[in-house]
């Protein structure tokens, strides 16, 4: 009788636990899903990286992107810096949960706990969304690796001077390449002005694009590629710069 | 013969682990050399510190134009930061290497734990008194400030024990920034010092909307009444006006107490009605402040020129500025009649190195830093104090706060409003207990809160269990148990280990001596 008695007693806590657990964990949802979750709500994505801004004080902030071309953006995951290291190399697919967040209008994911999951790797193509700068749709694709063609370099001042730059670097021109500032620059498209960033933790002074950037000069005209970030409107975290036709000679 | 062999070896081992011991304070043992020499190259890497501000970046440099100039064979390298917390990890990296910089903007916080394992950070005592090179000596070059000419307050804040390991260079405090507007519309009237049953009541009353789901005070689908920058400073803030405990100044951690869980308690209920929320969680307030989305914003007086429809500097489009009035007061009060605010701001701190000359020039730079032409140029950037009486003192600012909003950039109204704030308010600042670990505990008081008001956003209950849960995950994330005063009394270094134990088999082997020399002499006998 004791022996049947403990018997269910162990069964009945087995249940207990396996409930309580099931109870917690979030399914891995589609990309309609994860947009229909309200903000705070708990959710859980299944996709790759495609780049990520350098690992520090035991966070790391990922741009990743599924099969089906859905972008999402992890931010401040904590890991390790072995785990960063597995992390950092794109195409690593991995299941993320956490709570959706919007920080100045950019939707991310945040408080994340990760797997890596054993899959082929996978890193997309970018999607062109020149034609729908300044339109209501380009905030579909956000947190999506993009690429834009055809804009032109225009210029960027800083207050209080005529001068005009094709670059600043920090927001203002108060930064410098020594101190891996990010560097703004004005495109133009049909009359209207864009700032696009190269953010210094995703492409900082060493990379190609820092440089290529460097080199840009007003009234050139470019194709660049990056991941649609927000922040009180679009501003695109640029990963490459081509100048495909140079500012006429002066 | 041999006895006085081993009492000889015993020494020489005694004498070396008592070297041993100072070896590494050698180059602390700094002493002020009798002349600067004039014909040495030096080199000194200042790292600074700006709030993303081209014109702070402006008065750096000429500082340090200006100062090369006055002493030309000193070239100062600038390297800028933009975040305290890179500074300091920066810093922590290159203390290992032997790498640091010889002139750093900095917090005592963050000094305290630089102080810890070898003496990097050069005690100012002697250079603040030398007659020459002391502050406003006879030898400086330039009108530096006396001692007595630096606030007291804000100076006192650099010691750490008995010693100054910093200047000040710059202080702020916090500012409740009201759009007085809505405040009105809602049927209330700013008091001067607004308390915080105030300001929870009328966020709480502008959570109402109408049939259509847009809040009725700004017509919007947008509103976060009340959001706070800093919630570190919140917390230490709320604590600091209650008497409430936080640290002792030994390093004990005191802050999961019963006032806390109170006080969580009620952010909880205004995070989750939504009429709360924080940087961290929703943006920066001077966004929502100047789109007409949030009524009252608390930020560093350091950010003025980001608050207000009119604000010099913006991070939002013009098409979404709503215009108000924007009223400048102190942080909401438990006791307006007690008013208490924080002091912060940028100190500057000097590295210990092997070449004196090289400590000296670094000490005359600081001293460049407090001189008034640097002081005001870098102050009026923003809503900053110069910490020197002198500069406090002198025609241009009075004239400068007297031409508060003649125009929306130099003399923008809510910048000055919020310098006189902390002018008008120096003996009712307070600073936090300076120890090494004070920098996590600082940040363990803004997850507290953070970690609530979340919890309250993520339909989570406030209880007993919730309140648990929280204080052992901020416990163990910032390692608070690893820090506080017990711990530090008990460690000891490990040269003193060695003294100890050197001291020991001293002993144990004098001992073996005598025992056996007993022995003998019984032996004879």
């Amino acid at each position: 009788m004791k022996k049947i008695l403990a018997l269910v007693l162990a069964l009945a806590l087995v249940v207990c636990a396996s409930l309580a657990l099931a109870e917690e964990e979030v399914k891995v949802m589609t990309k309609e899903e994860f947009d229909a979750a309200a903000i705070d709500d708990p959710v859980c994505i299944e996709a790759y990286v495609q780049a990520n801004q350098s690992w520090w004080d035991g966070k790391i902030k990922l741009y990743l992107q599924d099969e089906n071309g859905a972008g999402y953006f992890a931010y401040d995951l904590p890991c390790t810096e072995e785990e960063a290291e597995k992390l950092t190399v794109p195409g690593t697919k991995i299941r993320l949960s956490g709570f959706k967040a919007e920080w100045s209008g950019e939707i991310e994911i945040i408080d994340g706990k990760f797997e890596i999951l054993d899959a082929e790797p996978f890193v997309t193509e970018p999607e062109d969304v020149t034609d729908l700068l300044g339109s209501d749709d380009l905030i579909k694709h956000m947190n999506e690796k993009v690429e834009f063609k055809g804009l032109k370099v225009a210029a960027s001042k800083v207050e209080g001077k005529d001068d005009e730059f094709p670059f600043l670097y920090a927001w203002d021109g108060s930064g410098s390449r020594e101190s891996n500032s990010d560097l703004y620059f004005n495109v133009e498209k049909d009359g209207q002005v864009y700032t696009f960033t190269v953010e210094s933790y995703l492409c900082g002074a060493v990379t190609e694009v820092y440089a290529a950037v460097e080199e840009l000069k007003i009234g050139d005209t470019i194709d660049c590629g990056g991941f649609l970030y927000w922040y009180n409107g679009a501003n695109p975290h640029i990963t490459s710069v081509t100048v495909t036709e140079p500012a006429p000679a002066e | 013969m041999r006895k006085r062999f081993t009492a000889v070896l015993l020494l020489i081992c005694l004498l070396f682990a008592l070297s041993g011991c100072h070896g590494k304070q050698s180059r602390s043992g700094f002493s002020v050399p009798d002349h600067f020499d004039d014909r040495m190259p030096v080199e000194i890497v200042f790292w600074a510190k700006n709030d993303t501000n081209k014109n702070q970046v402006a008065v750096y440099q000429q500082a340090i134009d200006e100062f090369q100039a006055l002493y030309p064979n000193v070239t100062v390298n600038m390297r800028l930061y933009t975040d305290y917390s890179r500074i300091y990890n920066d810093v922590i990296t290159n203390i290992s290497t032997n790498t640091t910089p010889n002139v750093c903007i900095t917090y005592p916080d963050h000094i305290a734990t630089y102080l810890t394992g070898s003496n990097t950070v050069a005690a100012l005592d002697d250079l603040m008194k030398d007659p020459r090179f002391g502050l406003g000596g006879s030898e400086v070059r330039f009108d530096a400030p006396k001692e007595e000419e630096i606030v007291p307050e804000f100076l006192k804040e650099c010691m750490i024990g008995e010693h100054t390991y910093a200047m000040p260079y710059m202080r702020s405090t916090e500012a409740l920034y009201i759009n007085e507007d809505f405040v009105k519309k809602l049927g209330y009237e700013v008091p001067e010092a607004p308390t915080w049953d105030f300001v929870w009541e009328v966020s709480e009353k502008a959570m109402e909307q109408d049939e259509d789901g847009l809040f009725k005070v700004n017509g919007q689908k947008v509103l976060i009444p009340f959001i706070y920058k800093s919630t570190d400073n919140m917390m230490i803030s709320m604590l600091k006006q209650l008497g409430a405990p936080y640290s002792t100044d030994a390093g004990e951690i005191l802050i999961f107490n019963d006032m806390t869980k109170e006080l969580l308690e009620e952010i909880y209920i205004h995070g989750k009605s939504r009429a709360f929320s924080t940087f961290a969680i929703s943006s920066y307030p001077g966004n929502f402040l100047n789109a007409g989305q949030c009524i009252f914003a608390i930020d560093s007086t350091a950010g003025a020129t980001w608050m207000g429809s009119e604000a010099p500097m913006m991070d939002i489009h013009k098409e979404q500025v709503v215009p108000f009035h924007t009223k400048v007061t102190m942080i909401p009060q438990f006791d307006p009649d007690q008013p208490k605010m924080i002091s912060q701001g940028p100190s500057v701190c000097v590295f210990s190195k092997e070449n004196d000359q090289e400590v000296l020039a670094s000490w005359l730079f600081v001293q460049y830093l407090l001189s008034n032409e640097i002081q005001l140029g870098y102050a009026e950037t923003e809503g900053y104090l110069p910490v020197t009486q002198k500069a406090l003192d002198s025609v241009e600012y009075k004239d400068y706060l007297a031409r508060a909003g003649e125009d929306n950039k130099d003399h923008y109204r809510v910048k000055i409003e919020a310098s006189k704030l902390l002018m008008e308010n120096t003996k009712n600042t307070f600073v936090t207990p300076v120890f090494n670990g004070s920098a996590s505990l600082r940040a363990a008081a803004g997850q507290l809160i953070e970690n609530t008001v979340k919890g309250a956003r993520r339909k989570q209950e406030m209880n007993d269990a919730f309140i648990e849960k929280l204080y052992s995950d901020v416990n163990s994330l910032y390692r608070l148990d690893q820090i506080g005063g017990d711990r530090q009394a008990r460690v000891v270094p490990t040269g003193a280990w060695v003294l100890l134990g050197t001291i020991a088999a001293v002993w144990v082997v004098i001992g073996i001596f005598k025992l056996r020399e007993k022995k003998k002499n019984k032996t004879i006998k």
